[in-house]
């Protein structure tokens, strides 16, 4: 009950994440249904029907209802404490916030039961987590699933937007004295950009899904060709959210690597004001290239290009993020702990996502491989070796500040291992098998096409893959009950959040602590040699 | 701990922003943001409807532009309410903010007015064509975001009748809420130029 009324921004927060990792654990269970079905030519383990709902659902969640609040829930625990405040700036509208995120999660996994409407029970969305009209109209999505869709994303979404406003003014307003905005952690820059993103592309979707709406319950005319309506102009607007979407799910997590990395590597960070440069320009930049999503649309050769020009110009913020990275580690003290192994293996895959993602940019590139097992691979190694590894660096890493215990070292390096191998496993073939012209979302494929060893071997790493999260969750549950006491600030890191105690009081800090550089916690471990002075 | 001599500037509060004033524009620019994506809608379906009912035909100036004068204006009434307010005079304050009221009623009560002649006369419904779904849903969903302000704005009006807005502690929030009614304006001036100058223009054309 506590934590049903909390309205303190880190009880919401590890109420997010645990939440998100709930989902993130179903989303894995329909994923492994998927490649269980697609580990043998002809296989009948699923219908074509569910699997069609296995991989909406599973989009659908990870983005909205894993990555989303995961990172939300990050941001929320550690701007107060990080920009030395006491809670967030609206601690209610917080609240507000994450019970609209858990029930539209729930709306939108309610359509297992209640979605029948007419057609016979238990269909949830099967159209795909980015919708394409005319899939979604009256005609093609019989029954009620499609709205579920709509409703759910619609009422989390309203959550996201009120949490980005309050990222917004908490930044902004609620900073300590002497917390200039060039000495923020750079969490903090990350999450001011990505509320931003929140803000320019979560409405957008809801004025989409609205339309959507209006057409399904209405007999509006949005996206029907029949009516000179327009297909083309839902998936503009789909990916108008959904590319700044993607930098959504992955700035948080160049956050976390840009605190954890330092810490371990005993260095501050390499070139902190470019960084923050490459993050806003990220931001803006992500805002024009969404019709790199469409080149097969046939747009024709101006925006296409145009298009293509603007996706490899926002490889250019990213590469200086990774070889400031890179740059940081550069002749520093490496402490591989788990969280530094998980921000490394993040770098290593995010490139390997990134250039596959050069790739993709490229106009007759996509429109061979456009909609095959490549796309898979590229956007599966940027939202799971990138965002997830991220996420996983971020947990071991504040584990022991949100409850004063350490999480075990021996068994976190079983999980970052099993994890790497099993997701290698996985993803890496399907850059084979879509280069070889396997489609995504085919239920089943026929034995004599070269598919069978590639697949084969991406559902093997399916188990491998759940053998280091179940190592994970175990690792949680131990190490709550008997875990190693970590004391304030057991990495002898420099931001303010180590200054209080593990866990914090609710009152995050009993005195507002004052910045002196942005490193405040090194300027008062080393009065002697404190960064103030280089300043 | 602090052993660092703290320079004057570093010991200067670095935020000295209200986070009312950013809450509230962070709020306005995502609703920036929501009517975009109808705005431009609208925009992309101007002469593509070549069955139906037409704008031209549909949409008469002469009431609408009696609403518009009204909304607009109550964006100075609100001004005036919140400056009265800021002086202490609170039976000026309350007056002007029931004129806003009124004039945002006299536009709710206009828009529905002109929609039922739309509806029964004209015969253009959600359902017509293309124009018919982007001029209902532009306008309402416009007309929904004028009952939200409304909403603020009376509720406002009931916390002064009962004695509890005090203008020395309460001015700037007040002030802050009417940011929203002014945006709602803005946003009605962006789809009045759409809908009923650059729209009114013969459909099917480009077909």
């Amino acid at each position: 009950m506590q934590w049903a009324i909390s309205v303190d921004h880190k009880k919401l927060a590890m109420m997010y994440i645990g939440a998100g990792l709930i989902f993130f654990l179903v989303a894995g269970i329909e994923a492994a249904f998927m490649r269980l079905q697609l580990a043998q030519a002809g296989n009948e383990i699923v219908d074509p029907e569910t699997f069609n709902q296995l991989f909406t659902m599973h989009g659908t969640t990870m983005v909205f209802l894993v990555g989303m609040p995961i990172l939300l829930g990050f941001g929320n625990y550690l701007i107060p404490l990080m920009v030395g405040a006491r809670d967030m700036a609206f601690p209610r509208l917080n609240a507000f916030g994450f019970w609209l995120f858990i029930f539209g999660g729930l709306l939108l996994y309610f359509s297992y039961v209640g979605a029948d409407g007419l057609y016979g029970a238990g269909t949830a969305p099967d159209v795909g987590w980015f919708a394409y009209a005319p899939l979604t109209s009256r005609t093609f999505s019989r029954g009620n699933s499609t709205d579920y869709w709509i409703l759910g994303i619609l009422v989390s979404g309203f959550g996201s937007m009120t949490t980005a406003i309050n990222f917004i003014a908490t930044i902004l307003c609620m900073r300590c004295p002497g917390m200039k905005l060039m000495r923020m952690p750079m969490i903090a820059w990350m999450m001011l950009v990505v509320a931003f993103l929140v803000l320019v592309a979560i409405p957008i979707l809801t004025a989409a899904q609205s339309m959507l709406l209006f057409d399904r319950t209405l007999g509006a005319h949005f996206f029907d060709p029949e009516t000179q309506g327009s297909a083309i102009l839902w998936q503009h607007l789909f990916w108008f959210f959904g590319h700044p979407e993607v930098y959504i799910l992955i700035l948080p997590a160049f956050g976390f690597v840009s605190e954890i990395m330092p810490t371990f590597s005993r260095k501050v960070i390499f070139g902190y004001p470019l960084m923050v440069a490459a993050t806003v320009g990220i931001g803006f930049i992500s805002l024009g290239v969404w019709a790199h999503h469409m080149f097969v649309v046939g747009l024709g050769p101006v925006l296409d290009s145009f298009f293509g020009a603007t996706t490899f110009l926002i490889s250019i913020p990213t590469g200086i993020k990774i070889f400031n990275w890179l740059g940081t580690m550069w002749g520093g003290r490496l402490q591989f702990t788990t969280p530094m192994l998980f921000v490394t293996g993040f770098v290593a895959m995010f490139v390997i996502g990134g250039l596959t993602g050069i790739m993709l940019a490229t106009v007759p590139m996509d429109w061979q491989l456009s909609d095959s097992y490549f796309v898979v691979g590229h956007f599966h190694y940027v939202l799971f070796g990138g965002t997830v590894f991220g996420i996983f660096g971020a947990l071991f890493y504040w584990f022991p500040k949100a409850t004063g215990r350490l999480l075990n070292e021996r068994l976190g390096k079983w999980t970052f291992w099993l994890l790497f191998i099993g997701f290698t496993l996985t993803f890496m073939p399907m850059h084979v098998s879509g280069a070889l012209g396997m489609p995504r979302r085919i239920y089943t494929y026929e034995a004599d096409r070269g598919f069978e060893i590639w697949n084969l071997i991406s559902s093997i790493g399916v188990p491998v893959q759940m053998a280091g999260v179940a190592i994970f969750l175990w690792n949680v549950g131990r190490s709550l009950r008997r875990g190693e006491v970590a004391g304030d600030d057991p990495w002898d890191a420099w931001t303010l959040e180590w200054s209080t105690s593990s866990p914090p009081p609710e009152w995050n800090f009993d005195r507002i602590p004052t910045c002196t550089s942005a490193r405040p916690l090194w300027d008062r471990k080393h009065p002697e040699d404190p960064d103030a002075h280089y300043e | 701990m602090t052993a660092l001599p703290a320079t004057t500037s570093n010991a200067r509060l670095t935020a000295p922003l209200s986070r009312a004033k950013v809450g509230m524009a962070s709020l306005i620019f995502m609703e920036s943001a929501f009517f975009s994506a109808f705005l431009v809608t609208y925009l992309y379906y101007i002469g593509k409807s070549p069955d139906g009912p037409q704008p031209l035909d549909c949409l008469e100036l002469n009431l609408v532009l009696v609403n518009s004068v009204c909304l607009l204006s109550s964006s100075i009434t609100v001004v005036l309410a919140v400056r009265s307010l800021a002086r202490g005079a609170m039976g000026a304050f309350r007056l002007w903010l029931a004129v806003t009221i009124l004039l945002g009623l006299e536009f709710l009560l206009g828009t529905g007015y002109e929609w039922w002649g739309l509806i029964e006369d004209k015969g253009l419904t959600i359902q017509s064509n293309a124009f018919g779904t982007n001029f209902y849903s532009l306008v309402g969903f416009h007309a929904f975001h004028v009952v939200v302000g409304l909403v603020l704005l009376i509720g406002v009006f009931i916390l002064s009748l009962f004695g509890c807005i005090n203008p020395a502690r309460d001015h700037r929030r007040v002030d802050v809420a009417t940011w929203y009614w002014h945006f709602v304006d803005v946003i009605w001036i962006l789809v009045f130029t759409l809908v009923y100058i650059v729209g009114r223009v013969p459909q099917g054309a480009a077909a």
